[in-house]
């Protein structure tokens, strides 16, 4: 099954399991979600459980908050993430914090589902990939599937979370990749990276839709003679340090990829984080290979912008030769 | 009630005049308990606020939003909610906390700066303050977009500034409450003054109370230095959300006797006699004579009462006082459910700071 189907069969799952879980967003309910993740679960569980609400992003993440307050486990859809802006306020001044500042009284155990990221020749505001803006705010857990199976379980233990989780979905991997996907509900646990091809002399770290770049990258490398470690985040924050820093350790050399732009990126994170508790076991800087720091280009200029396997496959080349 | 005053027309509800004369029509003839339970709340409320003022001005307290003028509509909109409701307070509220049982000792511990005074007791249905204007406004509807989904038949009282109706929030949760149906009620204290905006730089409606009509739900302004037309308004009003009846807007016309904060300067944007003016008003001289005519109110009533407000008072400063800053684990406790590693390193590199002498 694609993508869009793993992430409709968690939302299924979830509502029919657990009484407590409300699915609400902008053209959700009878339209079915503008990339048909929520096809059909109108019809099956009603608009008492699937609200179609007004066009008002703030209104959507801020009733969310307030329906957490009544016992209720939302799954808020924003239609893009180029569109989560007007939330911005809902989210970082009272989701991210109302369990610091009520001490524990108010939580907000909500799913924030959005589409993010370029590749699918959208208009402007539809290929917007800021997921740092999220990992710099305490409280939030930021996630991001690169498989229809990583999606169904990642999104029922985010649904399952007590703290307010921000989901994104490749948008470009919706439909990309079928995979068989297992009927009953699983878990993919949160805050756990994973290294999907194992490797011996560089560390190739993204997320998301660069990880189908990684393992385009990995393919070239491999004729070249260069064994490459495949490292998939997953949870982009709190980050999973330990795997990170393990996979560094035993290669010695890591690139990561990001499709954001550069500057103040996750991947200057990764790198400091890396050089903090690793250093002594490089042999090579750590490199980014990322979008530029532009705005998204739009439909014809697209491939110039997020980062293509050539690019990393020179990045791989450096730190060999370094 | 509601209904027969009708913002576009301009008519407002009161039932005490400035002597404190009631309309007979309206009162709600409440008993004598009420009347003076209401009174004793108003009165520790004012005494509760300038002891706040006093302490921020002794640099015992931070920065501080009084409450000074606002008692009638704080202590009335509180009195009229049963235990069932939910309130969603703005940050100039005191009055209402006093009314609804939020322990004192919390309330100054919160604006000296410490968020064990946002521990809300279990027993209250009531939400966190919220800074950001307006914003609460969302998180009200919400939750009564919940009680429709649950059946709860639950109120949602929500309260604001005239400040707060240019906010996006404003549009966005009234607009929602009107096509969700919520059992909302949203109260405007409009005291005239966003900082050192007045309200007519706020919005080029005549009445706050008549943007209800654009949302589809009634609206009625209200004399905010009036407790009973406050109380009579929100019971009103929260009857109506809880048997299913819907949103309404209330506005609650009054003013801001302090400045805007503890941090402002009102005298740079506002006259002194307008203040003046409205001191002539004050709500809790309005419920006094009103309680007097009915024969509630004496001298030695009244002594008891400030008495006990003072102690009240003198008691719940002295236990804030006495509750030490959060520790370093207290403060890093509540990001997450649980401590991520990486947060628990971060927590292990402040203790060494610390221990190290780090202040």
């Amino acid at each position: 099954m694609t993508m869009a189907q793993a992430i409709n069969q968690a939302l299924a799952k979830e509502i029919e399991r657990d009484s407590s879980v409300v699915i609400l967003g902008e053209d959700i309910g009878l339209n079915g979600g503008v990339f048909r993740a929520t096809e059909g679960l109108f019809d099956k569980f009603g608009p008492e459980r699937v609200i179609d609400t007004p066009l008002a992003e703030s209104a959507i993440i801020g009733m969310s908050l307030g329906m957490a307050a009544f016992g209720l486990r939302p799954v808020a859809e924003i239609q893009f993430m180029g569109f989560i802006y007007p939330a911005l306020n809902q989210i970082i001044s009272h989701v991210a914090r109302i369990r610091n500042r009520s001490r524990g009284r108010y939580t907000a155990p909500l799913t924030i589902r959005t589409p993010y990221g370029a590749g699918v020749r959208a208009l402007e505001h539809h290929s917007e990939s800021t997921e740092a803006l999220f990992c710099q705010i305490p409280g939030l857990t930021v996630v991001v599937p690169s498989t229809p199976y990583d999606a169904k379980g990642l999104l029922l233990a985010s649904i399952r979370s007590d703290d307010p989780v921000i989901f994104l979905e490749p948008t470009r991997l919706y439909r990309a990749e079928k995979q068989e996907v297992p009927e009953e509900g699983y878990i993919v646990p949160l805050r756990q990276a994973q290294v999907v091809q194992e490797g011996t002399d560089v560390t190739l770290i993204a997320w998301g839709a660069m990880m189908d770049v990684l393992k385009r990258t990995a393919e070239f490398a491999q004729s070249s003679g260069t064994s490459v470690e495949l490292l998939d985040l997953k949870t982009l924050c709190p980050l999973d340090r330990e795997t990170i820093l393990a996979s560094v350790r035993k290669t010695g050399r890591a690139v990561i990829v990001h499709e954001a732009p550069r500057t103040c990126g996750l991947g200057a994170e990764l790198a400091a984080l890396i050089s903090e508790h690793a250093l002594l076991n490089l042999e090579a800087p750590v490199l980014r290979v990322t979008a530029p720091d532009i705005t998204v280009p739009l439909a014809k200029s697209e491939e110039k912008y997020y980062p293509q396997p050539a690019q990393v496959m020179q990045a791989v080349d450096r730190v060999m030769r370094f | 009630m509601i209904e027969r005053f009708d913002p576009l027309r301009g008519e407002r509800l009161q039932i005490l005049n400035d002597a404190g004369e009631a309309r007979a029509d309206l009162d709600p003839g409440l008993p004598a308990l009420t009347l003076r339970r209401i009174y004793s709340d108003l009165v520790l409320t004012r005494t509760a606020d300038i002891k706040a003022f006093n302490l921020q001005r002794q640099g015992r307290l931070g920065t501080y939003a009084s409450s000074r003028g606002h008692e009638g509509v704080q202590v009335g909109l509180a009195s009229a909610m049963v235990k069932d409701d939910w309130f969603f307070p703005y940050f100039r509220d005191l009055g209402a906390y006093v009314t609804l049982g939020f322990p004192l000792r919390n309330f100054f511990l919160y604006w000296m700066g410490n968020e064990e005074g946002m521990r809300i007791p279990e027993s209250l249905r009531v939400f966190t303050i919220a800074i950001p204007v307006g914003s609460q406004i969302l998180h009200a509807v919400g939750a009564g977009l919940a009680s429709n989904l649950r059946k709860l038949h639950r109120a949602v009282l929500c309260t604001f500034g005239d400040g707060a109706t240019s906010e996006g929030d404003f549009h966005e949760g009234l607009n929602a409450a009107g096509v969700f149906k919520t059992p909302n009620v949203f109260l405007c204290v409009n005291n005239q003054w966003a900082i050192s905006m007045p309200r007519k730089r706020q919005t080029a409606s005549a009445t706050i109370a008549q943007k209800a009509v654009a949302y589809g739900f009634p609206g009625v302004q209200v004399d905010g230095n009036d407790v009973l037309a406050v109380f009579v308004a929100v019971k009103e009003a929260m009857e109506k959300a809880r048997t299913g009846g819907g949103p309404t807007l209330i506005e609650a016309f009054t003013y801001r006797l302090a400045d805007h904060t503890t941090a402002d300067d009102a005298t740079r944007y506002r006259s002194k006699a307008d203040v003046a003016e409205w001191e002539k008003r004050d709500p809790i001289e309005r419920f006094r004579l009103y309680l007097k005519a009915k024969g509630f109110w004496t001298e030695e009533f009244e002594k008891e009462v400030r008495e006990k407000s003072a102690a009240a008072v003198e008691k719940a400063v002295e236990e804030a006082e006495g509750v030490p800053a959060p520790a370093l684990d207290e403060i890093f406790a509540y990001t997450f459910k649980e401590l991520p590693p990486g947060l628990a390193g971060q927590l292990a590199e402040a203790k060494g700071a610390h221990r190290g002498g780090g202040r």
